[in-house]
């Protein structure tokens, strides 16, 4: 068995689970203030501390694990929902007008720093999680019709398709029975990826203040609120600095767990 | 002393034995042929000889270069005595070479690695061994990258590479199977020339009998990692003591139609073009002054870009129930003319008709429906997340499903000679030959009038290729298919069509009834193209029949 796919796939589904777990129960309540206990190191009562409002820090990462991973996986699920089918009509009617302009579209956005781009979008429709998660979507669109594309590419000269041409089939129907198919372990991979990228820009735009807005926890708030106090308190920036570096960490490595595993090449060694 | 000498050696993998006991003697300036099908052991034999062997392998018993062991070599020395000691030449020229280094660079490469030479000196020493493997200092200059060079040039500088620190031996690969007949037959004459003036020995592995009839004086039968014969080529071919050797020169002897097969034919009504001579009545496919041209690059701004006319004037017309074959080199347009047939890509000019209407892109799907493909490649046809089922069912896209769809399939599978049972299978499963049958199931099923063959058995093994062919014929008859069948392998056009076309450079050249194209060309191509042709000598037929081969 692969350790990297048995890892990430452990450290994702932690997030997970604490994301779905907060939705029923959480320690405290993560909005809940007590100035009275505010800054407490971790203990019985509160696992991992108090930040400066006295709010329970685990509580916090809990509900903020919800915030991150819905930003991310709804901004891969624009990106691969508009990408992956620019890609394959570009794919399928290689050389056309619709191809180029798609091409220069895609150039267009990767010229853009994407998280100044997506500053200037939050900044423009106002700070919040919607805009934030508009924001990276639009920055995966390319990421995905680039794949997509690429990879139909190469298909489109295999003698199958060409077999399914002779069977009347239309460029449209090719390409989601035949070519959709058989890049979707590629684009599956490409999504992990996506989404732990997702997480850090999520995490990015929440630390200049243009994510999740409050009460809503976030993990780029909570340190962004944190990095006066490290000297003080370093647990409050420390816990959720390792939330996101463990979640991004899970996520990349169980997209390259996934790669190895879906790849048919390989597969024959996993059993 | 022998050069070379391999002794009992075993190769496996795993549990799995790849090689068993395969013993073998090669002496200087000899050549020794080495056949067998793909999977019997050819190329993991020469692996061995040259310590690729792949990771994970284990070998016994042992391999002498000149009285060496070199299984018992640590990698720095095997590194040493490949390319100073064995040289070798693989089947993709388009592999083969590193498309990012000049030509000249490549051969020098390994004269400054292995003799420590200075750059000017391996250039030099290059230069004299490309001008040797037939590539002239003027036109083939040490600047050329890969892509500007033909696959037969490409082998060349292949070669090159090979007996650039003259080893003693020469292990060929396959070395010509991905080049045309005529390139082919250059190929083998600079391999033989080399053998015999450079005194190299030269191990020719090939699945092609003929190709080594006419290289080889000692031959070696390879099956399921065994030598199963070995001896004097011409010997060993007269009277093969193995049914297994038998069986290969069967097949590799594709006969021209029996008569028998003709009779059949034209009692359920085929080949009616030979009783009615009337070119034009009643065809079921013409093709009239088709042309297809490409733009090419611009040579200079604002000049006019010129074309390449890749179908240049092409007018037939095939019957119903008839076998015509169309012959050419690569590049010699019958991809494209065979692409706007199937109504893919359209034509410049001229016009197709398919049963009266005509053929083009945006056709109606009733009149796609009377012609279907099978294609060379029988690992890129087929859809590997797709069971057989639903595979060779594609086609019912064109005739929308009709009621009895699952027992067509079956009735399909059963045709191609399969079992309904393959239905929930996946692609994988099945062999190249049992692949090539599901093409052929798939082509079927809706019935269509016309089939064309492109390159259909290019890719089988002689036995597998032989039972197709027969697969092909039966079929013909059984449904009164009429099939286009194009091909660069002349033996097989014979064997299977009643007439032919030969194509060159976009134009037909030739055109007539097999049999006599092939005793009596008219056109000076189709005479080089069948002075090409490699073949097994007619006279070294063996005494008693061969048995005929099973299905």
């Amino acid at each position: 068995m692969r350790p990297a796919l048995l890892i990430g796939a452990g450290l994702s589904g932690l997030a997970v689970a604490a994301a779905a777990l907060s939705l029923v129960w959480t320690p405290w309540d993560p909005a809940a203030m007590a100035i009275g206990a505010r800054l407490q190191p971790p203990s019985a009562t509160h696992w991992m501390g108090t930040d400066h409002f006295g709010r329970d820090i685990l509580s916090m990462l809990m509900a903020g694990a919800r915030t991150s991973l819905a930003v991310a996986l709804a901004a891969v699920a624009i990106g691969a929902g508009i990408g992956t089918p620019l890609g394959l009509a570009a794919a399928a009617s290689r050389g056309s007008l619709l191809d180029a302009t798609l091409a220069r579209l895609n150039d267009l956005i990767f010229a853009f720093p994407a998280l100044v781009t997506a500053i200037l979008i939050t900044a423009t429709l106002g700070p919040s999680a919607l805009n934030a998660t508009l924001a990276i979507g639009l920055f995966n669109i390319p990421v995905f019709a680039r794949t997509a594309r690429g990879a139909a590419l190469s298909l489109w000269t295999l003698d199958y398709i060409r077999a399914a041409r002779v069977a009347g089939k239309g460029r449209a129907r090719i390409s989601a029975e035949h070519v959709l198919p058989n890049i979707a372990s590629l684009l599956i991979v490409q999504a992990t990826i996506q989404a732990s990228l997702g997480i850090l820009a999520e995490a990015g735009l929440s630390y200049v203040g243009l994510g999740a807005q409050p009460p809503t926890a976030s993990w780029g708030r909570m340190l962004a609120e944190a990095q006066t106090m490290v000297a003080l308190a370093p647990h409050v920036a420390l816990f959720p600095g390792l939330a996101i570096v463990l979640t991004v960490l899970g996520l990349n490595l169980l997209g390259d767990g996934l790669r190895d595993a879906l790849d048919p090449r390989l597969r024959g060694r996993l059993t | 002393m022998s050069l070379l000498a391999i002794e009992r050696l075993g190769v496996s993998i795993g549990t799995t034995v790849v090689l068993h006991e395969v013993s073998l003697r090669l002496e200087a300036g000899e050549i020794l042929g080495l056949v067998g099908e793909s999977g019997s052991g050819k190329s993991m034999t020469a692996l061995a000889v040259m310590g690729l062997l792949p990771e994970g392998t284990q070998a016994t018993g042992s391999v002498r270069l000149a009285g060496r062991e070199i299984t018992t070599l640590a990698e720095r020395e095997l590194c040493r005595l490949r390319g100073a000691g064995v040289g070798m030449i693989f089947q993709e020229p388009m592999t083969a070479l590193n498309p990012l280094m000049t030509i000249g660079d490549q051969v020098a490469e390994t004269l400054i690695v292995h003799r420590g030479l200075a750059r000017s000196e391996a250039r030099r020493i290059a230069r004299d061994r490309l001008d040797r493997v037939g590539l002239p200092a003027p036109r083939f200059p040490l600047t050329l990258f890969p892509h500007e060079l033909s696959g037969g040039q490409r082998q060349r500088v292949a070669i090159a590479l090979a007996i650039a620190l003259r080893p003693q031996l020469l292990i060929a690969d396959e070395p010509t199977t991905a080049l045309d007949v005529t390139t082919q037959a250059e190929v083998l004459d600079l391999l033989r020339e080399l053998a015999h003036e450079e005194g190299m020995a030269l191990l020719l592995i090939t699945h092609d009998l003929a190709v080594t009839a006419q290289m080889a004086a000692r031959v070696a039968v390879m099956q399921d990692g065994r030598i199963v014969e070995e001896g004097p080529t011409e010997a060993l071919f007269r009277a093969p003591a193995r049914p297994y050797t038998r069986a290969l020169l069967a097949a590799a002897r594709l006969a021209p139609l029996s008569d028998e097969y003709l009779d059949q034919g034209k009692a359920t009504g085929a080949f009616s073009c030979q009783e009615d001579p009337k070119p034009d009545a009643g065809a079921l496919l013409r093709v009239e002054d088709a042309r297809r041209s490409y733009r090419l690059p611009r040579p200079a701004l604002f000049a006019p870009a010129p074309a390449r006319h890749a179908v240049d004037g092409v007018s037939f017309a095939l019957h119903p129930g008839e076998s015509l074959g169309l012959v050419g080199e690569s590049g010699c347009g019958k991809s494209t003319l065979t692409r706007a047939i199937l109504g893919l890509d359209p034509l410049s000019g001229g016009r197709i008709t398919l049963a009266g209407a005509p053929v083009s892109p945006r056709m109606p799907p009733a009149q796609r429906a009377a012609v279907q493909v099978v294609f060379q490649d029988p690992y890129g046809s087929f859809d590997p997340r797709q069971t057989v089922a639903r595979l060779i069912a594609e086609p019912f896209h064109l005739t929308g499903r009709p009621p009895d769809a699952e027992a067509r399939i079956d009735a399909a599978l059963s045709d191609v000679g399969l079992s309904p049972a393959d239905r929930d299978r996946y692609i994988h499963e099945f062999s190249g030959g049992q692949r090539q049958r599901l093409a052929i199931a798939r082509a079927l099923i809706i019935r269509p009038r016309l089939i064309v063959l492109d390159e259909a058995v290019s890719a089988l093994d002689v036995r597998v290729r032989a039972q197709v062919l027969a697969l092909l014929a039966r079929l013909q008859a059984a449904h009164g298919l009429s099939y286009l069948f194009i091909s660069h392998d002349l033996s097989v056009v014979r064997a299977v069509t009643t007439r032919c076309l030969v194509m060159q450079a976009g134009k037909i050249v030739e055109e007539g009834p097999t049999a006599d194209l092939f005793t009596a060309p008219r056109h000076p191509y189709t005479r080089r193209l069948l002075a090409a042709t490699p073949r097994l000598p007619e006279t070294w037929s063996t005494l008693d029949p061969p048995p005929a081969s099973g299905a």
